[in-house]
């Protein structure tokens, strides 16, 4: 069961995990959008694989789109906004890193009690697969949740979504997985283009979604 | 010719949306929108003559067919409603032009998206038409570019695409329990194919599926903890959208659950999603009602008396069975009538006076004695005389008396806070004018005549049908 093509599906997989935990503990803007490119460009690899050892083509277009728009395309243009709006200092966390580390791992833990007992019947490379994936959503989650940047949440954001499509490349013959990764990539598209159009800082003289929470229309 | 019919619910939207993207002029574009809406609403009504084939994309079943007409119907009221509602947003300096034609056609995108979910035959189209859905609609919540609105829509945007993220998770885990026992390809993602072979799957996988659906659609539904996009999202978006997200997209996405409930029902080894729904909806309807009390925006209230109703819905079909079930859909209609009949009410108040804050707003009946009694009567309808609501209650009294205790006090508890403000709306002093109305009452009106009949008088083919889809839903 275990040969070479396994192996290398299992190391793209876990390496996304890896990359996800990088992630989390990133404190400086640059970095984090460096770090996110570096994930997109994992899962472009591990969809590429899985094209290859599924025999399934279309699965070369979901790595295609993942390498150029989200490997590419949305880090330079998020670069290009953290430049304009001149927001390029440290981001900042609601818990230290340490404690983000720690809740991580216990995410991991979780999905690994969560999805290895229900699919004791499945294939071993679908079902850890699925752990990996569920693994970086809960990250992605996590750093959504720890963070008060409007941009980093994003960045958080788009990297749960990676895990999601690593979900559906690791199930075998998924259809519409191109479609669905498509659809997503459009919203995450909106999500960056609102950053900028409805100018989030200057309205608010601020990314810290901390601030704008402070508004909840229920004031005097 | 059927599959014409089918086409055209989604064709039309669609076309409408192209051509209004680029028409210049207010007043053409939004009777282009009213005509378009209509036009899908007559492509609905003749489902009911034949139904084609399900195919590996789109269905039309029993279920499906009913909120397809009660959305193109409430879609083409609100299109009505909003035609005459923006002119005064113009005048106003709320919105500009451009923003008009971008909203008439993100408005018709957002019919498309609703008809597409309730059509589709497909766990993944329909998960791409409910995302497409919440992308529409955050870009209309966030139209007036106020702090407001652009917090609102970041809210519902963040929080939205979480539960899409979540909902699509559980998608993906179908299908894999489907494809173990299916084999691969379309059909082990078609809803008709996947409920004849549920027995079959694996339950273990099923469950961990639904949970991650119910929390994921559940969050578009506004069920409490999950809701905090949608007071927001309703408060600072324009009215007739507050009207629509109401009515139809909180629908859809409870649409959605019960697809997905029906297929762990169709195996019998797998959780009874019953306990969880009823845990949710009794925690949205209680939290929501208690919440009532204490706002001081009138579209955030009504979005809270949503969240209550969603609670009482889901509960219903949590409790399942024919008649907890057909109290259910038959709320979940009036629910929709009554609630986007009351959104058109509270625009006109809000154009009228100037303010959304209630405190503000004072003494209708004497400066506006029409629209102060058309939103009593919308109120009055949604805060319990509802035959549905005391069949819900009857149904759980019969079944489950503890149960009953909380939701009953959930529902006089949302009452007295409904009874409360609209007293303060409606008698006192009354507050100075800001503006004199314009709009058309033809749309309040319509949905409130359908409800004060539906609430004397059911036709019996209506009920049959219910009674039906109830059976359906097990």
């Amino acid at each position: 069961m275990h040969n070479l093509p396994f192996d290398i599906a299992h190391l793209l997989a876990g390496l996304m995990v890896l990359v996800s935990f990088v992630l989390l503990y990133q404190r400086r803007m640059f970095g984090v959008l460096n770090t996110f490119a570096v994930h997109a460009f994992v899962l472009a690899w591990a969809a590429a694989w899985q094209a290859l050892i599924q025999h399934a083509p279309h699965l070369y277009i979901t790595a295609a789109i993942a390498l150029l728009f989200k490997a590419l395309f949305i880090p330079v243009a998020l670069h290009r906004i953290v430049q304009r709006l001149e927001i390029h200092r440290a981001v900042e966390t609601v818990f230290g890193v340490g404690v983000t580390m720690l809740g991580g791992v216990g995410l991991v833990a979780l999905s690994i009690a969560l999805i290895l007992p229900v699919t004791a019947a499945s294939a071993a490379l679908a079902r850890e697969d699925l752990v990996f994936a569920l693994s970086v959503v809960l990250l992605g989650l996590l750093m959504m949740i720890t963070r008060r940047n409007a941009i980093a949440q994003v960045v958080g954001f788009m990297s749960l979504e990676n895990g999601l499509i690593l979900a559906a490349i690791g199930v075998k013959g998924m259809p519409l997985v191109v479609e669905i990764s498509v659809a997503f990539s459009v919203l995450i598209a909106f999500i960056v283009f609102g950053v900028f159009l409805f100018r989030i800082r200057e309205r608010f003289d601020t990314l810290d979604v901390h601030r704008l929470d402070k508004f909840r229309g229920e004031t005097q | 010719m059927p599959e014409y019919v089918v086409a055209a619910v989604l064709i039309v939207p669609l076309v409408a949306m192209a051509i209004l993207a680029v028409l210049p002029g207010y007043r053409l574009t939004a009777r282009i929108n009213v005509a378009a809406s209509f036009l899908t609403f007559l492509a609905s009504l003749a489902l009911f003559q034949e139904r084609p084939e399900p195919g590996l994309f789109l269905m039309v079943d029993d279920f499906n067919i009913y909120l397809i007409v009660l959305t193109t119907f409430i879609g083409f009221t609100a299109s009505a409603f909003s035609a005459s509602y923006i002119g005064h947003e113009l005048e106003t300096g709320r919105l500009t032009p451009p923003f008009l034609r971008f909203y008439h056609a993100m408005y018709q995108a957002l019919m498309f998206a609703l008809n597409l979910a309730l059509l589709a035959n497909n766990i993944g189209l329909m998960w791409v038409a409910i995302e497409a859905a919440t992308l529409t609609t955050v870009l209309m919540v966030g139209i007036y570019r106020t702090h407001e609105a652009i917090e609102a829509a970041w809210k519902y945007f963040i929080l939205g695409s979480v539960g899409i993220a979540l909902a699509l998770f559980g998608s993906i885990l179908v299908y894999f329990a489907a494809q173990a026992a299916m084999g691969e390809g379309l059909e082990a993602m078609a809803w008709t194919k996947l409920v004849a072979r549920a027995a079959e799957f694996d339950a273990p996988i099923l469950n961990l599926a639904f949970v991650f659906l119910l929390v994921g659609y559940g969050t578009k539904v506004g069920l409490a903890p999950l809701h905090a996009w949608l007071p927001d999202a309703h408060a600072e978006g324009p009215t007739p959208i507050s009207a629509v997200l109401s009515g139809l997209l909180l629908n859809v996405a409870l649409y959605a659950v019960l697809r997905f409930k029906m297929l762990l029902a169709a195996n019998a080894h797998a959780l009874t999603p019953g306990p969880l729904m009823i845990a949710l909806g009794l925690s949205s309807l209680t939290f929501a009602s208690f919440m009532l009390y204490r706002r001081r925006d009138i579209k955030r209230m009504f979005a809270y008396s949503s969240i209550e109703h969603m609670g009482i819905i889901t509960f219903a079909f949590g409790m399942g069975g024919p008649l907890a079930n057909f109290a259910g859909l038959l709320h979940m209609t009036m629910h929709s009538l009554t609630k986007s009949a009351i959104f058109y009410a509270v625009g006109h108040v809000a154009q009228v006076k100037g303010t959304q804050r209630i405190a503000d707003i004072r003494g209708l009946s004497v400066s506006h004695p029409f629209l102060a009694w058309t939103l009593a009567i919308g109120v009055l309808a949604i805060a319990g005389i509802f035959t549905s609501e005391f069949l819900v209650v009857s149904s759980t009294f019969a079944r489950e008396p503890l149960l009953a205790v909380p939701l009953v006090a959930g529902l006089l508890i949302g009452f007295g806070a409904l009874i409360l403000r609209l007293h303060g709306l409606l008698f006192g002093e009354p507050t100075p004018n800001a503006a004199p109305s314009h709009a058309s009452y033809l749309s309040l009106v319509l949905h409130l005549l359908l409800v004060a009949i539906a609430g004397v008088f059911l036709p019996g083919p209506l009920v049959a049908w219910f009674q039906s889809v109830a059976h359906l839903l097990g």
